[in-house]
């Protein structure tokens, strides 16, 4: 195999990326397709087909399909509980904002620096865990306390405004500037939808590589994974810090989407159980689990909201209630997640790999 | 033969109980060693600290010309020493065949080919045709063999193998037997075993060394041990009059 690569040295990148298409799309059922297909094409006509209000929705839900992609990294594939992954977004909206207002970076240009930075806390916080022998519930703290440092840290920060808040510049635009993410719902509905299929596609690489046998190993016994030769340190390293820098786009997507930062706000655990809930209710460590329990959740929420305001009914806290009912009936009913239950009932039956 | 284990002097503590004193013996490469001896002589205790699970407080243990001792337990495997556990723990979600395919991707970087070895060793081991099984399905003989089988896909030098006959039916344990002696004479495999089936130990191992709680008292071919006065005394026990 290397003899060969050897000899043709000028398309070993092309016949690597060959491989790894082939490699993706190994095993995918023909039924697997059709409905992945069906889906995307659903989602690419979405605004032609809804109202600007549903878009903002469809936005907001492939937010957390992303992020939820993002942690199910750590969590579903490296069995590592973060719930302080709004550190990472923080990080990312924060940083990618102000290189923006202040210097007129743009966030694409920004993501050289977000992405790096957000990697960096993630190594941070995975070096005193695993260092040290911190595990479980007490990481799971560990990641917490993190999150409300950065809360209240940047809350005293002057440079992004402290409390008083961190705001984009907002102008009326002539066209949508991609380059800048500076335009109408339409256009970040498309950005999140890509970032949302290339996460997908990104999570399906690690789970059929080397990298992602030895987080499954790591996650089902770590022990056993040492005994193994896996030197899992190394490995729950690389899965904190690739779950934080994919996390930190979405930062920066939520930054230039909603156009002000307050740490309140983006720093709140809130931040963090939103989106763990969507892979823990779609199913952890699944593919689409997190992209299902998105749906599911912000789905239904909405529903009930619109339900509520029909009746002229108006409950503040109804949505959290809501959320909590969600996750009591899928650890319950189904606590694999909804996705495994489905995947077998329309017969697609995805495995873990 | 060339010694490929050596362990001198070896201790662990654990506070007040002294769980290994003063162990010591070699291993010869291509040899199949047993350790028998009563519950609680420390022999899961003398295979943690070879195995790197625990380190030990004095003593020197040396693969194969390199001190190991105190070495975490990935850095041990990946010096060529794999092992089992004495409560089997497969990676319990994952299929059979990841199972085996997590060991092999230790030394192969290609996933293709490290699925190619499982396939090999879990034809080896009977397990081919439930490779698609999630772990946590399987009977506990066939677990046994998992371990085994996923220990195997790290190509070790040196298998250490905790009570793997522990609960097996006799056709089972025979079996394994089959197998662990085919590994060792096919493949030149170096094993060491913790056993308490003695007919097992007699069918398979080329020396037997006896720990009686902490400390050696026998070692030699099996067939002077199960005559020696001080492992019937403490072990084996007398044969009623």
């Amino acid at each position: 195999m290397t003899g060969q690569i050897a000899e043709r040295p000028f398309d070993s990148l092309a016949g690597k990326s060959g491989r790894m298409l082939v490699a993706l799309s190994e095993g995918v059922s023909r039924r697997t397709w059709a409905l992945l297909g069906l889906l995307l094409s659903v989602l690419l006509i979405a605004p032609w087909l809804v109202s600007d209000y549903l878009i903002t929705v469809l936005i907001v839900i492939l937010y957390l399909a992303f992020t939820g992609q993002a942690w199910n990294i750590m969590m579903g594939f490296a069995g590592q509980l973060s719930l302080g992954h709004a550190i990472y977004a923080g990080l990312g909206a924060y940083i990618a904002a102000l290189l923006f207002a202040r210097y007129g970076i743009a966030p694409w240009l920004g993501l050289l620096i977000v992405v790096p930075v957000a990697a960096a806390c993630g190594a941070i916080i995975g070096f005193l865990a695993f260092r040290f022998g911190v595990a479980g519930v007490y990481f799971a703290i560990l990641t917490i306390a993190f999150a409300e440092f950065a809360r209240i840290g940047f809350d005293h920060l002057t440079i992004v405004n402290a409390s008083a808040g961190l705001f984009l510049p907002v102008a009326q635009y002539a066209h949508n500037d991609l380059w800048h993410l500076r335009g109408d719902p339409t256009m970040f509905y498309y950005v999140i939808l890509a970032a949302t299929v290339l996460a997908f596609l990104l999570c399906r690489a690690l789970l059929i590589s080397r990298v992602g046998y030895f987080w499954l190993a790591i996650r089902e016994d770590e022990q056993a994974a040492r005994a193994a030769g896996i030197d899992t340190f190394r490995y729950k390293m690389s899965a904190v810090m690739i779950s934080a820098a994919v996390t930190s786009f979405a930062g920066v997507f939520y930054a230039f989407f909603y156009n002000n930062l307050f740490p309140e706000q983006v720093f709140n655990i809130s931040r963090s159980i939103e989106m763990i809930l969507g892979p823990i209710i779609g199913g952890l460590g699944t593919l689409f689990g997190p992209i299902l329990g998105a749906f599911v959740l912000t789905g239904l929420a909405e529903t009930l909201n619109a339900a509520m305001a029909a009746c002229g009914l108006e409950l503040p806290g109804a949505k959290q209630v809501f959320y909590g009912i969600c996750l009591l009936f899928v650890v319950v009913a189904l606590p694999e997640g909804i996705w495994p239950w489905l995947a077998r009932r329309i017969g697609i039956g995805e495995r873990v790999r | 033969m060339t010694t490929l284990l050596s362990l001198k002097g070896v201790g662990k503590r654990f506070r007040g109980l002294v769980a290994v004193d003063d162990v010591g013996f070699d291993v010869q490469g291509g040899e199949l060693f047993a350790v028998i001896g009563p519950n609680g002589a420390g022999k899961t205790t003398l295979f943690n600290l070879i195995a790197g699970a625990i380190a030990p407080d004095e003593g020197s243990i040396v693969f194969a010309g390199e001190q190991i001792g105190g070495l975490p337990p990935d850095a041990v495997c990946r010096r060529g020493i794999a092992r089992t556990f004495q409560i089997v723990r497969p990676f319990p979600a994952l299929t059979v065949e990841d199972n085996v395919v997590v060991g092999a991707l230790l030394h192969s970087r290609d996933v293709a080919a490290a699925r190619q070895q499982a396939w090999d060793l879990l034809r080896r081991l009977d397990l081919f045709d439930q490779r698609h099984r999630i772990a946590v399905t399987l009977t506990l003989p066939d677990r046994k063999r998992l371990e085994v089988a996923r220990a195997l896909a790290t190509q070790p030098r040196l298998l250490l193998l905790d009570e793997v006959m522990a609960g097996l039916r006799p056709t089972e344990s025979d079996r394994m037997v089959a197998i662990l002696r085919d590994l060792n004479r096919g493949g030149g495999l170096t094993i060491v075993l913790i056993e308490h089936v003695m007919r097992a130990v007699m069918a398979l191992a080329s020396e037997v060394l006896v720990l009686d709680p902490g400390t050696m008292i026998a070692q030699g071919r099996p067939e002077a041990i199960v005559r020696d006065p001080a492992v019937v005394q403490s072990y084996l026990g007398a044969e009623p009059v």
